[in-house]
């Protein structure tokens, strides 16, 4: 129940209940209720992570990103690297 | 109850997971991994969730015998004690009440029986996916008494704070939760202050820090002076925590790093926190196989105690609890691997369970079971 994976937001709906913000997340094309009382901030299109029905935070795409880059580029470097071609892995 | 969609296809397209499976990345991990290790380090994964990754993405056979992961209680069902999961029992067999619980905890063992069979004798037992509709549920049947079973750590405590506020604006009368939330920091605590402690590092549970943010995590650096590295689920999250914390300890530091920027931020969902510290307060709780571990769980405040199952059917007898054969404190201290359990895959196995890390989702025993057995 700890784990969630990625949902893009669908639709949100506009609400007066601050324990209630309804709104529709895709998981890969399977469709969601979820509720976005903690996290006001969400927009249609981004990526949330859903804990047992609440939004709990937003993907930051940009964090995601340099995550990735600095990955790659750490793999171009070792290919460049003769001794560890070396080693035969 | 995790939502993971049936198809691993399907799956493995959808953004922000294939990017973090990517083989090419796991590749240089394993490599940099290599590179870096000179000395034998146990690394403890705290998370049920983090234990099934590693063992479903086969990292523990990438890894070099240099490393061994340790995996820690982080199962929110398998540390339940069974007084709690007999109450429930009792309550839908005795008192009519509509049980409501994840799906996780249907198969854990009671003393005499576990809910499952406990549906089977007649028990009105509903297998939910949120504590919300729970709420819903109360609300159609107002005749009845309705208990979500709350179990989990800090990621679900939020929406069942929220279940109880839903409840409270629309006066419900017969709703209540029977509280089983258990926090991660204090039982990092209990590890570390355990004399026969192994673990050098630790991989934190990635979305426990969503909800609650790093503040926590700094004073227990610092105190023992170890490698915390908050960590997600995916293949090339878990490799580069791994890295992270073998980084740290080959140069003699300890820091806390956060792996896991993309959905954890330093402050947390605050939102979130300020709704679980109106509702609920810290406590000592017991942890099954494990013990009592100071203020390690939540319990609702006196201003809710009409939602608290706990003291709405305060008088509710449960059996006698007997010894089990179980050896869940064991692999929860990291003491033991679960194939090293003499019952594991014999006498216990998941239609026939001992424990309860046999038939959570987010149990060792279960992770080995399904991974390893199968494959
Ligand atoms: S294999 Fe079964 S009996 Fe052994 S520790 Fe795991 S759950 Fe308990």
């Amino acid at each position: 129940m700890c784990l969630a994976i990625p949902g893009k937001v669908v639709s949100l709906e506009p609400t007066s209940d601050e324990t209630n913000r309804p709104g529709k997340v895709s998981f890969g094309g399977i469709l969601r209720e979820v509720n976005f009382c903690f996290l006001p901030e969400a927009n249609v299109g981004d990526y949330v992570l859903i804990h047992v029905g609440v939004a709990l935070s937003k993907i930051d795409e940009k964090e995601a990103m340099e995550t990735l880059k600095y990955l790659r580029e750490m793999g171009e470097l070792d290919e460049l690297d003769p001794e560890e071609e070396n080693s035969g892995e | 109850m995790n939502w993971i969609p049936k198809k691993r296809t399907a799956e493995s397209n959808m953004k922000y997971l294939s990017e973090f499976r990517d083989a090419a990345l796991v590749k240089t991990l394993l490599r940099n991994i290599n590179k870096t290790v000179t000395g034998q380090w146990n690394i403890m994964e705290v998370c049920g969730g983090q234990t099934h990754g590693l063992v479903r993405h086969g990292i523990l056979d990438m890894l070099p015998d240099k490393i061994r992961m340790i995996h820690g209680p982080g199962c929110p069902v398998c540390v339940t004690p069974v007084s709690l999961i007999d109450k429930a029992i009792e309550l839908c067999l005795e008192h009519n009440v509509i049980l409501c619980s994840y799906g996780d905890m249907l198969r854990v063992p009671g003393t005499e029986m576990s809910l499952q069979k406990a549906r089977a004798a007649g028990g009105n037992v509903r297998i939910l996916y949120s504590p919300l509709e729970a709420v819903d549920i109360a609300k159609k049947n107002p005749d009845r008494q309705v208990v979500f079973f709350a179990v989990g750590f800090e990621t679900t405590a939020p929406a069942n704070a929220l279940s109880v506020m839903q409840a409270s604006n629309l006066k419900l009368t017969n709703y209540s939760i029977l509280s089983a939330h258990v926090m991660v920091p204090p039982a990092m605590e209990a590890i570390m202050g355990d004399k026969e402690t192994q673990v050098h590092g630790f991989l934190a549970a990635g979305h426990v820090c969503t909800v609650m943010g790093l503040s926590e995590y700094e004073p227990l650096v610092k105190r023992w002076k170890m490698p915390v590295v908050v960590t997600g689920f995916e293949p090339v999250d878990l490799l580069e925590g791994i890295w992270l914390v073998i980084s740290q300890l080959e140069k003699g530091e300890y820091q806390l790093q956060n792996q896991y920027k993309r959905v954890v931020s330093n402050q947390g969902n605050r939102q979130a926190v300020e709704l679980v510290k109106k509702v609920f307060e810290y406590r000592n709780r017991d942890w099954r196989g494990i013990g009592e571990i100071p203020l390690s769980g939540l319990f609702l405040r006196e201003e809710f105690r009409e939602y608290d199952a706990a003291m709405k059917f305060k008088d509710i007898k449960v059996p006698e609890a007997v010894e089990t054969e179980c050896l869940s404190g064991d692999i929860m201290k990291g003491k033991i691997k679960p194939p090293e359990c003499p019952h594991f895959g014999n006498k216990c196995t998941p239609e026939h369970p001992l424990g309860a890390p046999m038939v959570s989702s987010e149990g060792a025993c279960a992770a080995y079971y399904q991974y390893k057995m199968q494959s």
